[in-house]
């Protein structure tokens, strides 16, 4: 993976000393917090509901076990003990002090870490695939690109103000799962009919108050124009963005507006001009980041103790059925280790637990761990041979729930439990349906769902794009949950359909049972999932599962 | 059309340092225990007060006006989200209900 070189460290420093320096002017009161909250925001520091919050940026959810390390000894030292994996891949801190922040910072910067521009008008921290350099079915390592992209977009001059905040994800598989059809820029690797591989550039998607699925605006874009194709979406979006009116900022407005014709358009007169200025130093830069992303050495043995194991232990078994994928080298799996025991609250992590997985990464992950934006980590290259022993450590920490892609899989961003944007709390909707998931026993017999909760019209748990998404709001002084259906973040991307009038804190999970019930008396077979489902018989019957006294008065 | 009468306020704000929730007391102090701040019943004292919080920004950031009631403890929120203020998150004893 990436280390930093010189210039990236002194870049680190110098700004770290910058900004303490910026801290220590605003609490001896010669900043004011009109000057003061720009630079903080920069600097990945917001101001929540109960403390201050320190937003880390993890680039495109790569770590090695030394900075997951840092990761926990940052919460222990200046937090309360864990830290919130988000749907960007980040880490959050919920409880830092002002005056520690730079302290933090410094810290993170011994590991090559920073939480620069994972706030503000600025093309934000690059996310990719979390099974990125290991997946079967991936065409190439989507994280070069990504670093490519975090190097040039970092400090980049012309795109600091930007209209309003920039997200890029990037995937190198044709089975989507970086969301990248919910992006300002999602980048697709796709091979063209002479079988080489490029990207599918999809722009102008978006979740949020306006959700929009991004649009194909090049099929096909050779590899060594990625950047100065991107350059001329940003730049041309820079220009036509609006800045009269924060919720008509994004770029999918831009599109939305304008004509994807029109975007287009410009955006090729612009990338003509840029073009010929990058002459090669890009992709000078490109070959030497790929090859510090070289695959490790994987070895060769036996996976017969891992077939027995999982003969004789029917835990282990259930265990490695939901959280194992396809690894791409003979012999290893990619493990995702699951944030979301039953009850717990999604992404977070004890900095006991982060050391754990960033010793079973050290000792049997090949040093590499991933942050996925469904808020779990990921081992990407464990050999199966190791699995029992895994396993057996991951239990003894709380980290062995079997439910990846399950019903308790949930993914739940802050709420108003921290989040001071929010209108009402997500996470404990998240733990009562997982809770009560689990006591019904019914997980593993549901089978493939994803359920995802937004405290706001803001999105940030993508309940737009969850095969039942949960949006909390504030109905007249009380917690509201509004439902929708058949959402799907995947290269299908879909938004989900509103199912009708909210429901209290009291009622929501009641409600998800109905609709679930629903669901397995009418799935056509057990291998039909919920999202299957719901796109062969609409929303009525779950409407009427959901509203059934609006039914009974229909029929009378 | 005829003016809302104005109903009970508190001044609140998040402390500089700490970051966490503070309500204005009506000797000037900042309290972490909404209880003993000043109840507002007027509209004119209640942007006077507003206007010394602001007077205060490095002691305080983001002062505003929250809706509140009287109750035999002194002032109690009425909104929910002004009460998670008074006691932190749901998912942890962390925040002010840590401390009681
Ligand atoms: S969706 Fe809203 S409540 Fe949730 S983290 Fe984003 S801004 Fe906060």
């Amino acid at each position: 993976m990436y280390t930093y070189n010189d210039f990236d460290e002194n870049f680190i420093r110098e700004r770290n000393a910058q900004f303490r320096a910026q801290v220590e002017r605003r609490i001896d009161g010669s900043l004011t917090e009109d000057e003061f909250k720009p630079l903080r925001l920069m600097n990945g520091l917001y101001l929540q509901l109960h403390a201050y919050m320190l937003r880390v940026a993890i680039p495109y959810g790569t770590l090695n076990s030394s900075q997951m390390h840092k990761l926990a000894d940052i919460a222990d030292r200046w937090d309360k003990g864990y830290g919130h994996f988000t749907t960007r891949q980040n880490i959050q801190y919920n409880w830092p002090k002002l005056k520690d922040v730079p302290d933090m910072l410094d810290a993170l910067g011994e590991v090559g870490m920073h939480a620069i521009q994972t706030s503000g008008n600025t093309i934000r921290n690059v996310t990719a695939d979390h099974f990125a350099g290991a997946a079967a079915d991936e065409i190439e390592d989507p994280r070069p690109v990504a670093e490519l992209l975090r190097q040039w977009s970092t400090d980049h001059p012309e795109f600091q103000f930007l209209p309003r905040k920039f997200k890029i994800a990037v995937t190198g598989s044709p089975n989507d799962r970086a969301v990248t059809k919910a992006h300002d820029i999602g980048l697709r690797m796709v091979r063209n009919d002479m079988d080489e591989p490029g990207y599918e550039v999809i722009v102008g998607g978006g979740l949020g108050r306006t959700p929009v699925v991004g649009k194909v605006i090049r099929d096909f874009l050779p590899k060594e124009d990625l950047l100065p194709y991107c350059e001329a979406i940003v730049s041309v979006y820079n220009l036509l963005g609006r800045r009269d009116n924060k919720y008509k900022a994004r770029i999918k407005i831009t599109v939305a507006e304008n004509g994807l014709e029109k975007i287009r358009e410009l955006v090729e007169k612009r990338f003509g001009e840029l073009r010929p200025e990058f002459n090669g130093f890009d992709q000078n830069l490109l070959s030497k980041i790929e090859a510090q992303f070289a695959p490790p050495d994987f070895r060769t043995a036996s996976t017969n103790g891992y077939d027995a194991h999982r003969a004789a232990n029917p835990a282990f078994r259930s265990w490695s059925d939901t959280n194992l994928a396809g690894h791409r080298a003979p012999g290893y799996a990619i493990v995702s280790i699951s944030l979301k025991a039953h009850g717990a609250t999604p992404g977070d992590a004890t900095s006991e637990q982060m050391r754990v997985l960033a010793r079973l990464a050290k000792d049997l992950g090949h040093d590499e761990l991933r942050i996925s934006h469904e808020q779990n980590v990921i081992l990407p290259h464990v050999h199966k041979s190791d699995l029992p022993a895994l396993y057996a450590t991951l239990r003894d920490h709380g980290l062995a729930t079997a439910n990846i892609g399950l019903v308790s899989d949930i993914i739940a961003c802050p709420g108003m439990d921290y989040c001071a944007l929010a209108t009402a709390r997500s996470i404990p909707v998240a733990q009562e349906i997982a809770t009560r998931f689990d006591e019904l026993k019914l997980e593993h017999e549901i089978g493939a769902l994803k359920i995802k909760i937004s405290g706001c019209i803001n999105a940030c748990g993508h309940h737009h794009v969850g095969h039942i998404g949960i949006l909390g709001l504030d109905r007249a002084g009380v917690e509201s949950y509004q439902i929708t259906l058949g959402g799907d973040g995947t290269e299908t991307a879909t938004v989900g359909e509103r199912a009708g009038p909210g429901f209290s804190a009291e009622e929501i999970v009641p409600a998800i049972e109905r609709l679930i019930a629903a669901y397995l008396d009418i799935r056509e077979s057990h291998d039909e999932t919920f999202l299957e489902t719901y796109r062969r018989v609409g929303l009525p019957p779950f409407k009427a599962a959901l509203y059934p006294e609006k039914e009974a008065a229909n029929a009378a | 059309m005829s003016r809302r009468p104005f109903t009970p306020k508190v001044v609140t704000a998040n402390d500089l340092l700490e970051g966490d929730a503070v309500w204005l007391t009506s000797d000037d102090q900042w309290t972490r225990d909404i209880s003993e701040a000043e109840l507002i019943e007027d509209e004119a004292i209640a942007q006077d007060r507003l206007f010394f919080a602001m007077s205060q920004p490095n002691v305080v950031v983001g002062a505003y006006l929250a809706e509140s009631k009287a109750s035999d403890n002194g002032p109690a929120p009425t909104h929910f989200r002004e009460t998670f203020r008074t006691r932190g998150p749901s998912n942890y004893a962390h925040g002010k209900q840590a401390g009681v």
